[in-house]
């Protein structure tokens, strides 16, 4: 059974068999992760260059773990500290690198469609890490894989995403993987940072009640307030986005029922969550980064041989 | 496809295994078993049920070897993994791989590669079903061997469920 794609564009692009054999590979490679030899050998006459042309700390690190893990070589460029800050084109940057022999890029770009653009000119395999407000493929995938774990499975899983769906990659490929899964997908936060036409175009349910989103769903994912993607105020202030949408110890135990809550971070603590939520026995956001580590091996597994 | 063994053969080869695997070991309790993926897996859970009808009151340790991500012909083909499942402690022990067929040898290597991640045994023997002994690419011998078949290079020799089949090769 292989992949039907050759890249890992986005969600869009994948089918349920893809997303399912990903997250049946991720299951094995957790396992290597747990052994006294966290390794195995598989990628050891492959070459990756992770681009990120955009910050990111645990993307950028989970990646590489997971590159090490399957003893591929890799090379890490950031934007900030190379030849792109003098200039050269994405397209140049990308062909110099690839005449030193590398077979897969891990970029994350603030342009969407930027891993896309690439795809079409250079023959190495893509992985998007994340570009502008379009897709973060990865962390749709663990969080998917988060919840099989915690659910037993997705079809019927009910999921809030909460917070900043406007300017959410996250948010996005979450939709896109979970109602091709059939999961139930409601996505909540002020009126100004969700996206008029959502529900007509993704299919998915929209409200503007926190409590009445958190009674409804099973698994809450939180989203991070993106201050740096604001050119323009869309709520008053973080005091009043906390007291209309910030999920706190006392708003989940007056729920009927326990509810797992997830977050992609990094968390803004007493923004969209409260300390006391983030680190309560009903959050995974742990689990969910050692989880990004196998379910980025897969990935990378699955997308070596395709070249 | 041709079946080889039906399954009263099979069992007769079984029991002949375990019967040596008891007589060269007597007690089990410093050793474990791995059977490889997919076939080996099979015929292990068959070897070591019969041994626990020979070593009653022993608890034997088994477990299931994948050695998709250590194969050396990875990037000719993708393939996804099975499932791994190794619930003891293999250091300082005795291991006993299973395979249903050695063939060139390839996949034992693989499998010692795989085994050694897991910590370092004491020693590492290997019981197979069928020897395809002139065909081997790699120095490795069996300690137990069912039976030693004579085929074609191109052919393929598989334990599926209860029968041992072969699939014959196209050229030659």
């Amino acid at each position: 059974m292989q992949l039907s794609t050759r890249h890992l564009l986005g969600i869009k692009d994948l089918n349920k068999e893809d997303i399912s054999l990903i997250l049946s590979t991720a299951a094995q490679f957790k396992e290597v992760l747990q052994r006294p030899v966290k390794k195995v050998p598989s990628l050891r006459d492959v070459t990756i260059v992770n681009l990120f042309y955009e910050n990111s700390t645990r993307t950028r690190f989970s990646f590489e773990l997971a590159e090490k893990r399957l003893s591929a070589d890799t090379i890490n460029f950031a934007a900030s500290s190379s030849s792109a800050a003098k200039g050269e084109t994405l397209l140049d940057t990308v062909q110099n690198i690839l005449s030193m022999k590398v077979d897969m890029v891990v970029m994350r770009h603030s342009a969407s469609g930027a891993p896309h653009f690439l795809a079409q000119h250079i023959p190495a395999a893509i992985i998007n890490a994340g570009d502008g407000i379009n897709e973060h493929p990865t962390q749709a995938l663990l969080d998917a894989f988060s919840i099989q774990e915690k659910m037993r499975g997705l079809e019927g899983v009910k999921v809030a995403i909460i917070g900043d769906i406007m300017h959410s990659r996250v948010a996005q490929s979450n939709i896109y993987l979970l109602h091709k899964m059939g999961a139930k997908v409601t996505v909540c936060g002020p009126p100004t940072l969700i996206p008029k036409y959502i529900q007509q175009a993704l299919g998915v349910q929209v409200s503007y009640n926190l409590q009445e989103t958190l009674e409804w769903c099973d698994v809450a994912n939180v989203l991070r307030i993106q201050l740096e993607r604001q050119n323009q105020v869309l709520f008053s202030s973080l005091r009043e986005y906390n007291i209309a949408y910030g999920i706190s110890k006392k708003l989940l135990d007056s729920l009927q029922k326990e509810i797992v809550i997830m977050h992609p971070g990094p968390i803004n603590r007493g923004v969209e969550l409260d300390s006391d939520v983030a680190d309560s026995k009903q959050s995974i956001i742990l689990q969910q980064v050692e989880n990004g580590v196998a379910v980025r091996m897969a990935v990378l597994y699955l997308l070596s041989g395709k070249n | 496809m041709q079946t080889l063994f039906k399954p009263e053969k099979l069992s007769e080869l079984i029991q002949s295994l375990s019967k040596s695997l008891f007589e060269t070991h007597k007690d089990f309790r410093n050793i474990v078993f791995a059977g490889i993926q997919q076939g080996g897996a099979v015929l292990g859970e068959q070897i070591t049920s019969e041994l626990k009808l020979l070593v009653p009151g022993q608890n034997i340790d088994y477990g299931k070897l994948d050695i998709t991500f250590y194969r050396d012909d990875i990037r000719k083909e993708i393939l996804a993994p099975d499932t791994m499942h190794m619930p003891f402690d293999i250091e300082n022990k005795t291991v006993i791989l299973i395979d249903d067929v050695l063939f060139t040898g390839r996949t034992i290597k693989a499998a010692l590669d795989t085994l050694l991640d897991y910590g370092r045994p004491a020693k590492v023997e290997l019981c197979v079903l069928i020897d395809r002994k002139e065909h081997r690419q790699f120095p490795i011998q069996a300690d137990y061997v069912g039976t030693t078949l004579q085929t074609k290079r191109t052919d393929k020799v598989k334990l599926i469920k209860d029968e041992v089949v072969l699939i014959p090769g196209e050229e030659g």
